[in-house]
């Protein structure tokens, strides 16, 4: 079972990352430029549009109020092992 | 070379030299720290892995059809994209410890030299041989990602596997010749670029894949990769102003070692 949690997590991580916002917002705007082409309107311009709004938002977010505690946390991280790869 | 070519090379390339720094940190700790021996099997043993990997995702990659390709391609793009350049921003503007190799590198001599020799059939040192191996794997599959995706929906792969091994080469080739961590490769800046490359490509793809009619067609990537640029280069300004830390500038990169917090 934790090898399962283990390999979700991952997998999350790795997908989704550090701000699920930004995955939710791509998959709304995919998903919002499909609907528009569907229904014959002209899409290109929708996806610019949220990297504007979901960029700055994003950012907004990872600045407030848990930067402290997780640059805290930064500098006491324990040393590599081979069990956890460097992040990017 | 046209304009579509050259930002398909520039965009893999850059992505591929910036995970092979972080392959060549790792095994460079495991060999210096460790056994050179090992360190060297896990790295083939790991290429041998990979190997497998893309001549099975090879072709079916060249099944799935182009338009499903490009939602889903351009989907995990701009969420790869984003997450890189929201980094890169918080980085440059100071309010994130900015990647410094020389640190990782001290981390991993640390702990690799603080663990027992075990030995194996397949190296003398197990511990650097897993080290060496994870690290190439881990990083070796964001290459063949980055080179599968990119390639498949440019209709390019040939181009992106050669942006991809020059990369590779070159820096491989200038750490295990100087023998020590790549901390003059400006990592950070190099990662603000593929930020905005990966987010460019993916509101591209993306979008086309959902079918919107890019104005310009391919040209369109030619106002995409400046305007993000820019609009990344403006966030940065602005939370810079707005009082960050000492973290850094990833536009004009200070010796990493110095400027961490």
């Amino acid at each position: 079972m934790s090898k399962l949690r283990a390999f979700g997590a991952f997998w999350y991580d790795f997908v989704i990352g550090d701000d699920w916002l930004v995955a939710v917002g791509v998959v709304i705007g995919l998903a919002g430029t499909y609907g528009l082409n569907r229904a014959g309107v002209t899409a290109w311009w929708l996806l610019p549009l949220l990297l504007l709004l979901l960029l700055p938002a994003s950012l907004r977010r990872a600045i407030s109020a848990p930067l402290l505690p997780r640059r805290r946390r930064e500098q006491h991280r324990p040393p590599a092992s081979p069990h956890t790869p460097p992040a990017n | 070379m046209n304009a579509g070519a050259s930002a398909l090379f520039l965009a893999v390339f850059l992505a591929c030299a910036v995970e092979a720094v972080e392959a060549t940190t790792i095994v460079l700790a495991a060999g210096t720290a460790r056994d050179w021996r090992s360190a060297g099997t896990g790295t083939f043993a790991a290429l041998a892995v990979l190997a497998v990997i893309v001549a099975v995702l090879g072709p079916a990659v060249s099944y799935i059809p182009l338009r499903g390709l490009r939602v889903v391609v351009g989907a995990l793009l701009l969420v790869f994209g984003l997450q890189w350049l929201r980094k890169a921003i918080l980085r440059a503007s100071g309010h994130k410890a900015l990647h410094d190799e020389d640190k990782i590198y001290r981390e991993q001599i640390a702990a690799a030299a603080g663990q027992q020799a075990r030995s194996s059939l397949l190296a003398p040192d197990w511990y650097g041989f897993v080290l060496s191996f994870k690290g190439v794997l881990l990083e070796g599959l964001e290459v063949v990602f980055i080179v599968l995706t990119f390639g498949s929906n440019a209709k390019n792969i040939g181009l992106a596997a050669i942006a991809a091994g020059a990369a590779v080469v070159i820096i491989a080739a200038t750490g295990f010749a100087v023998k020590a961590p790549l901390a003059r490769v400006p990592e950070n800046t190099l990662k603000f670029v593929v930020g905005i490359m990966l987010t460019s490509f993916g509101v591209f793809w993306g979008g086309e894949g959902a079918g919107a009619n890019w104005p310009g067609s391919d040209a369109a990537l030619l106002v995409i990769i400046p305007a993000i640029a820019l609009f990344g280069l403006g966030l940065t300004a602005l939370l810079r102003r707005a009082g960050g830390g000492s973290g850094g500038s990833a536009v004009a990169q200070v010796p990493a070692a110095q400027a961490t917090p």
